[in-house]
């Protein structure tokens, strides 16, 4: 699990975060500012600074933040000049938004803040779905607006073209200023206290945030248009509430919670996808009357609140359906603040200590938690002496400069506080004392306090000294005591910090920085490995071996090798009538030959007609050991060569889900060793993944890919390694990387086991806890009759009211169950918008009738309507592969290598496409950090779906649209390339997957066609065109040799039907690169596969004399064309 | 690269080659030739003698023929600790094969303990792995086993069957990974130049500070006339299965590579051999 940030200000005014793999305070440096409140999100931070003003700052990543503007311009045609910009008086303007509206300019198209930046300058785009348009981009039409076609016609009298441009928002992990309104009317008064939240109610658009505020006259703002792509929002709209407001909390979901200034809590209603600000208000009553509500936090489904009394509170029963809950429970300890994060995860300040506590304990069966734990964790700030006291002291010198600018304006804010009522004065009071503790602490009162220290009431404070030479005593005097100094906090946010039940943090003890930066370095790929007493041990032992053993060897062993048999009752799949599970004892004998080589059988015994029969199965002869977990049975499938060609594996089933790893992993043990197959894959190895997420390896036989006489791939020895993954892609330099069903990229650490194989199955180290999230979706569906609309009632021929996709099968909200009992609930089921077609504000998609295909708009035609609901579950399993954060992915691709050739370059290209479709390449991959340093950003001007990269560094993508891309100029020296050329694809088909082998390009699209692409030489690396090679096609692998690999859709076996199964290509030669037919192994059930780093060439004397003619035909950049038909042209990549 | 899993079975597998040869004194019908053998380093010598026995009983007077037992240059051989350790402690530095004398009579009672069945090794060993265990986990793990993994623990021994020791024995070896490791290291240390037989103690694997202790640590502790001191000369030499590890070694790591079946990890430290 990647780390996350905790966000708190001390009473400095400095904000520190703590990251929950670490255990030391981070400053987040920024010499001008210090801040009264933060409030974070998971990808930004929110804050209020003692300059009144609010700032936003969003964490460095690799993938920028970038908008595309654009214009268009436009031109009519008139018999004089052609098309020119001279339009009738009644068109358009020439340069306009894309409904000829507005005007638009080219150089009035304004950054919008300083904080963006532009990318490249305007350019015209070529690009008209899915196709070029050459001739500049024009698209022509009759009249404005029309429809726009590519061609010119004979009446085309208008023609128009679009210009984009990039802008990049700049001010990336830095504190970067809201830009203040223009208009004084609108401007809101100085804020006293900011949240932020909303980001669960709806992802549309991508990373939308919900950002309230707290003004000091006590109004509420809410802040408009917030998203990833907008990280500012573009303005605050004023909502207005029942009573004057003090303090306000957003949870990540539709919780909004108000404290008033009369002890009140406020309540928004009505807060849904549609509308994020909600509709109203209702009000709260205090748990007691004399005390009231102070400040309020609101979490997903709880809700914590402090009174005047310093009291801690937790309101029961809150959840979207009653945000108000229903009553309040007290909670131990009196705190000054709290604030609920992620998970609905508690933090809170201490009144009397000031010091930051942690409710631990806080689970979603038990929300209100166990104890409060306070953190430790110590700041680099308090590490070395000298350094603390030189760098207070610069800070000092900052702090009392800006102290005394902030005293100024934050003297109404003072008086405010004091202020005993809602008292509509306030600007003409001056500050006076406090009257009482209680009302104290709301504004930047809290600046004030270190002066005195904890052992001080705030009460007897005097207020509106002179707040800066305070401000610069302190330093001084708490230099001698402030070894055991434990920061004093003013504020915390742990809106970006996820915590979970199984999470261990390190926070609660103290740590010298040392050794926790020692721990920070630990955590990399390579371990311990490499100590020095471990080497001193395994050559020790070698020596040892070697002396006690060498010369001795003819000696007659102690204790003879004898036959093992473990025996065990399971049950088996029967393959003839009765077609059912029955009962069965199994026995695996193990015995040693004479050779040493240990070879074992497995005998199934069962009983038919009352007559003892059993069937046996070599495990030398077992190709594959598949785990099939379901929600009843706990079975795996034994696959033999013949077995494979039948689609049809002998099934065992355990009672327990350990009984059942217990036999999966003795029976791979002995696969393994009868096999000689030990340790971690070779780097040539073959990766693939079922549609369970179980990951598959198997070493290729030199003989695999011989040109004669290959290796039948149902023959292919798999062996399970650990993890759970989605894909996984490999390269002959060991380097191997998977992405999760969550998108998670995960790095392959050169360990082996984990899962369900423990102890000799796996390796010591290099094995990590991996978990991954899937959806489970099922459909609810309404007829619609004349009388009461759309209800529940179908029909008697339709399906179920509620099924899964197909209606076939009835799939209600209490009977759905995650996939396996590996799979743990993690979310309620919520309605899916992000449905392929659409949907209304409701979820529902409307069709004429089922099955159908469904739009997201009613009409008149339809009468059935359906949505989608989906719950998310997640698995916690183990695995040798470590997280490559914290860009999610789409997919991945990492160049093929033949060994030697490419031997020599110590950077090994990888690219991918990030979850939000962005094209990333990855720097600094190489054997030793296979996961690489960091992401390099290749603009697009669309969504990209997939990426492959091919020997000679040709990269190749297909947008979500289905459009083809070539990536000109990719070279180790310009890892990123220059410019796309748009591919045109397939006739009327859409293309979701592209490979690159050593030259070969293959491409897929939706229907599962495999199409080839024609005409790829050295001079012309882009082709000429796509050629049909084979439909029934789910995914595509090219390897390093050309080879081509595929999961089909459906194999036809003796026995039974297949879906998802492993085929190689046969006949692939270098004058026939697209082969001739289809050689069948494991399957079905798979969905994945990776060739890629398969490099290993049969040692076959022509296979030299084949390479060379692949080279010659296929056209690699070092030689030039030789055979015939290739154009012969300059040997040097092309772009244009 | 070599993995940790590998250690596991070059100690398993290691071998000492040995020749025994019968006392002169015994009486025999006919001359008696020596036995060779590859002894395993992690069992124990009434375990895995039985061809020893037979081979000599051939040549012997049934009623000559009482307990066998085994000396090495006039000390006799307890069969209770594993043979490496034997080795290790008294013939390291001696030249291969190792040279055992098999006696048949005169049972020296008060050096040995009495060997009449395997069944006495199995409850020897197996109270061995119980109170490795209670240190280890306060005997948790090996009282939720069944008796037939017991029974397989045993049975991996006694047959040399690797994969069958280790199948129930990684269960032994494992500890919440919330915990740098286990509550206290088994371990014994043993030395020649003391009369006590050896050295035991409570030991935690972690310091206070969450710091590994290492070897070095360990004998420093229970142990200091051990450990050289910083700047003098080398004495004595630290020696598990025949090897000497360094003392930067992590204890939980040797603890979980290096110790025997019986689930201790057996230290010896002989003095350093004058050149």
């Amino acid at each position: 699990m990647p780390s996350s940030e905790l966000w708190a200000v001390d009473l400095f005014g400095r904000v520190f975060t703590l990251s929950t793999a670490g255990q030391q305070w981070e400053l987040c440096r920024d010499a001008q500012l210090e801040f009264k409140r933060v409030s974070a999100a998971a990808p930004c931070c929110w804050g209020i600074a003692c300059d009144n003003q609010v700032y936003v700052r969003v964490g460095a990543s690799d993938v920028p933040i970038r908008c595309r503007e654009e214009a268009y311009e436009n031109q009519r045609w008139n018999p004089m000049g052609g098309f020119c910009e001279a339009l009738l008086p009644s068109d358009r303007w020439p340069w306009s938004d894309v409904s000829g509206l507005q005007h638009r300019p080219l150089d009035g198209v304004a950054l919008p803040s300083p904080h963006w930046e532009w990318e490249s300058d305007w350019y015209v785009d070529e690009n008209f779905g899915g196709e070029p348009t050459e001739k500049g981009g024009w698209t022509y039409a009759i009249d404005f607006p029309h429809t726009y076609t590519r061609d010119k016609k004979w009446n085309s009298c208008v023609r128009r073209r679009r210009w984009t441009r990039y802008r990049r928002y700049k001010s990336r992990d830095t504190w970067a200023k809201i830009p203040s309104e223009d208009d004084p009317q609108q401007l809101p008064d100085p804020f006293s206290d900011l949240s932020v939240g909303g980001w669960e109610i709806t992802d549309e658009p991508v990373g939308r945030l919900s950002v309230w505020a707290v003004s000091l006259q006590g109004k509420v703002w809410y802040r408009e248009d917030v998203s990833h792509s907008n990280p500012e929002g573009s303005s605050w709209s004023l909502v207005d509430t029942p009573g004057e407001a003090v303090q306000i909390s957003c949870g990540p979901h539709d919780l909004l919670w108000v404290s008033l200034w009369e002890g009140q809590a406020l309540v928004r209603e009505g807060i849904n996808r549609n509308n994020p600000k909600g509709s109203s208000w209702s009000v709260v009553e205090p748990p007691t009357s004399e005390n009231g509500i102070l400040h309020v936090s609101a979490g997903v489904g709880v809700v914590w609140a402090i009174t005047k009394d310093r009291k801690v509170w937790f309101r029961r029963g809150v959840n979207s359906h009653n945000p108000c809950g229903t009553s309040w429970i007290e909670m131990v300890g009196e705190m000054m603040m709290v604030n609920v994060g992620l998970n609905d995860q508690v933090w809170g300040i201490g009144w009397t200590d000031r010091a930051l506590y942690f409710r631990h304990g806080v689970t979603q069966s038990e929300l209100s938690g166990k104890t409060w734990k306070a953190i430790v964790a110590g700041r680099e700030c308090d590490g070395s002496r000298a350094g603390s006291l030189s760098s207070l002291l610069s800070a000092g010198c900052f702090f009392g400069d800006e102290v005394r600018g902030g005293g100024e304006s934050r003297v109404p804010s003072d008086s405010e506080a004091e202020r005993p009522g809602p008292d509509p004065e306030r600007d003409v009071e001056v500050a006076g004392p406090a009257s009482t503790p209680a009302e104290l602490p709301w504004t930047n009162i809290d600046l004030k306090e270190p002066k005195k220290g904890p052992r001080h009431a705030a009460a007897d404070f005097p207020e509106g000294t002179n707040l800066s030479s305070l401000a610069l005593l302190p330093l001084g005097l708490e230099e001698p005591d402030s070894a055991d100094c434990h920061a004093l906090w003013a504020w915390v946010s742990g809106g970006g910090c996820a915590v979970e039940a199984h999470t261990t943090l390190k926070w609660f003890t103290a740590h010298s920085g040392l050794r926790a930066s020692m721990q920070m370095l630990s955590l990399p790929i390579t371990p311990a490995q490499t100590a020095a007493w471990r080497k001193q041990i395994f050559q020790q032992l070698t020596e040892r071996t070697q002396r006690e053993l060498e010369n001795f060897r003819h000696y007659e062993q102690a204790v003879e090798q004898s036959v093992w048999v473990k025996t065990g009752a399971l049950q088996w799949w029967c393959d003839w009538k009765p077609h059912k599970w029955v009962d069965v004892r199994v026995a695996l004998e193990q015995f040693t030959g004479h050779d040493g080589v240990r070879d074992s059988i497995l005998f199934i015994y069962y009983m038919i007609h009352e007559e003892k029969k059993y069937i046996h199965v070599f495990l030398n002869e077992v190709t594959a050991l598949v785990p099939v977990l379901n929600e009843a049975k706990h079975s795996f499938a034994v696959y033999t060569p013949e077995r494979t060609r039948q689609r049809w594996p002998v099934r065992l089933a355990a009672a327990t889900e350990q009984d059942m790893s217990d036999w999966l992993a003795l029976l791979n043990l002995c696969c393994c060793e009868s096999r000689r197959v030990h340790g971690r894959p070779s780097p040539q190895a073959i990766w693939s993944v079922t549609c369970k997420g179980d990951i598959f390896v198997s070493e290729p036989s030199p003989d695999l890919e011989a040109p004669e006489r290959w290796l039948p791939c149902d023959q292919m020895f798999w062996r399970q390694m650990g993890g759970h993954l989605r894909v996984v892609e490999a390269n002959s330099r060991g380097v191997v990387w998977g992405i999760g069903y969550d998108h998670t990229a995960w790095v392959y650490t050169g360990g082996y086991g984990g899962g369900c194989f423990q102890g000799l199955a796996s390796s010591t180290s290099n094995i990590y806890t991996q978990s991954d999230v899937k959806c489970v979706y099922i459909y609810e569906n309404q007829r619609w009759n004349p009388v009461t609309g759309y209800t529940s009632r179908g029909l008697p021929t339709d399906r179920y009211m509620w099924s899964d996709a197909t209606g076939l099968q009835e799939c209600t909200k209490a009977s759905t169950k995650p996939p396996s009992l590996q799979w743990a609930w993690v979310s309620d089921w919520f309605v899916d918008f992000s449905v392929p077609g659409g949907t209304d504000q409701e979820g529902w998609q409307y069709a004429s009738d089922f099955p159908a295909l469904y739009h997201g708009h009613k009409t008149m035609k339809d009468f059935v309507r359906r949505r989608r609901w989906t719950r998310k579950c997640k698995l916690v399993t183990s695995g040798p592969w470590l997280e490559v954060a914290p860009i999610a992915l789409g997919d991945v691709s990492i160049i093929p290598e033949t060994p030697g050739a490419h031997g020599s370059g110590p950077g090994i290209a990888l690219w991918a496409v990030s979850d939000k479709g962005d094209v990333l390449c990855r720097l600094g991959v190489c054997e030793l950090n296979p996961a690489g340093s960091s992401w390099l950003h290749v603009g697009t001007d669309q969504p990209f779906a997939s990426v492959s990269i091919g020997g000679c560094y040709q990269v190749w993508a297909v947008a979500r649209d289905g459009s083809a891309f070539y990536r000109g100029s990719v070279s180790p020296s310009k890892p990123a390339g220059d410019c796309w050329y748009l591919i045109p694809s397939p006739p009327k088909q859409r293309l979701k997957q592209v490979s690159v082998g050593r030259t070969a390009v293959f491409a897929l699209d939706e229907n599962g066609n495999l199409w080839y692409r024609q005409g790829v030489t050295p001079s012309y690396p882009q082709g000429t065109s796509w050629e049909h090679v084979s439909n029934n096609v789910r995914r595509v692998s090219v390897g390093p040799l050309d080879q081509v690999w595929v999961i089909a859709n459906k194999v036809q076996g003796s026995h039974s039907l297949s879906r998802g199964t492993v085929c190689r290509r046969t006949g692939v030669q270098p004058l026939e690169p697209k082969g001739q037919g289809w050689d069948y192994g494991i399957g079905g059930g798979w969905d994945h596969l990776s060739v890629r780093a398969s490099a290993t060439r049969a040692p076959r004397s022509s296979s030299q004399e084949t390479a060379g003619k692949r080279r010659g035909e296929q056209g690699l950049p070092s030689g030039p064309s030789k055979v015939a038909g290739a154009p012969q042209e300059t040997p040097n990549p092309v772009c244009c | 690269m070599t993995d940790d899993k590998d250690v596991l079975r070059d100690v398993w597998f290691g071998r000492i080659p040995t020749c025994f040869t019968l006392y002169q004194d015994e009486i025999t019908e006919r001359e008696a030739e020596p036995y060779y053998l590859l002894l395993p380093r992690v069992s124990y010598l009434t375990l895995v003698t039985d061809k020893v026995k037979k081979h000599f009983e051939k040549v012997m007077r049934q009623e000559d023929i009482s307990e066998i037992w085994f000396e090495y240059e006039g000390t006799p051989l307890k069969w209770h600790y594993p043979i490496g350790l034997l080795f290790d402690l008294l013939a390291s530095s001696s030249a291969l094969p190792w040279n055992i004398t098999v006696h048949f009579k005169s049972f020296p009672e008060k050096d040995l303990l009495h060997c009449p069945s395997k069944d006495v090794i199995e409850a020897h060993f197996m109270s061995c792995v119980k109170e490795a265990d209670a240190l280890k986990h306060k005997s948790q793990v090996i009282n939720e086993m069944q008796k037939k993994d017991h029974k397989q623990l045993w049975m991996g021994l006694q047959n040399d069957r690797f994969d069958q020791f280790w199948a129930i024995n990684r269960k032994l070896m494992e500890y919440p990974a919330e915990e740098n490791g286990f509550r206290y290291i088994p371990f014994r240390i043993y030395q020649t130049t003391t009369e006590r037989p050896f050295i035991r103690q409570l030991f935690r694997p972690v310091a206070t500070d969450d710091q590994l202790h290492t070897l070095g640590d360990l004998l420093k502790e229970v142990c200091p006339s051990a450990v050289a001191p910083e700047d003098g000369e080398k004495k004595n030499q630290v020696r598990i299965h025949g090897i000497e590890p360094v003392l930067e070694t992590p204890l939980q790591w040797l603890r979980e590579h290096l110790s025997h079946p019986d689930n201790f990890l057996h230290i010896r430290i002989i003095p350093q051999p004058a050149d």
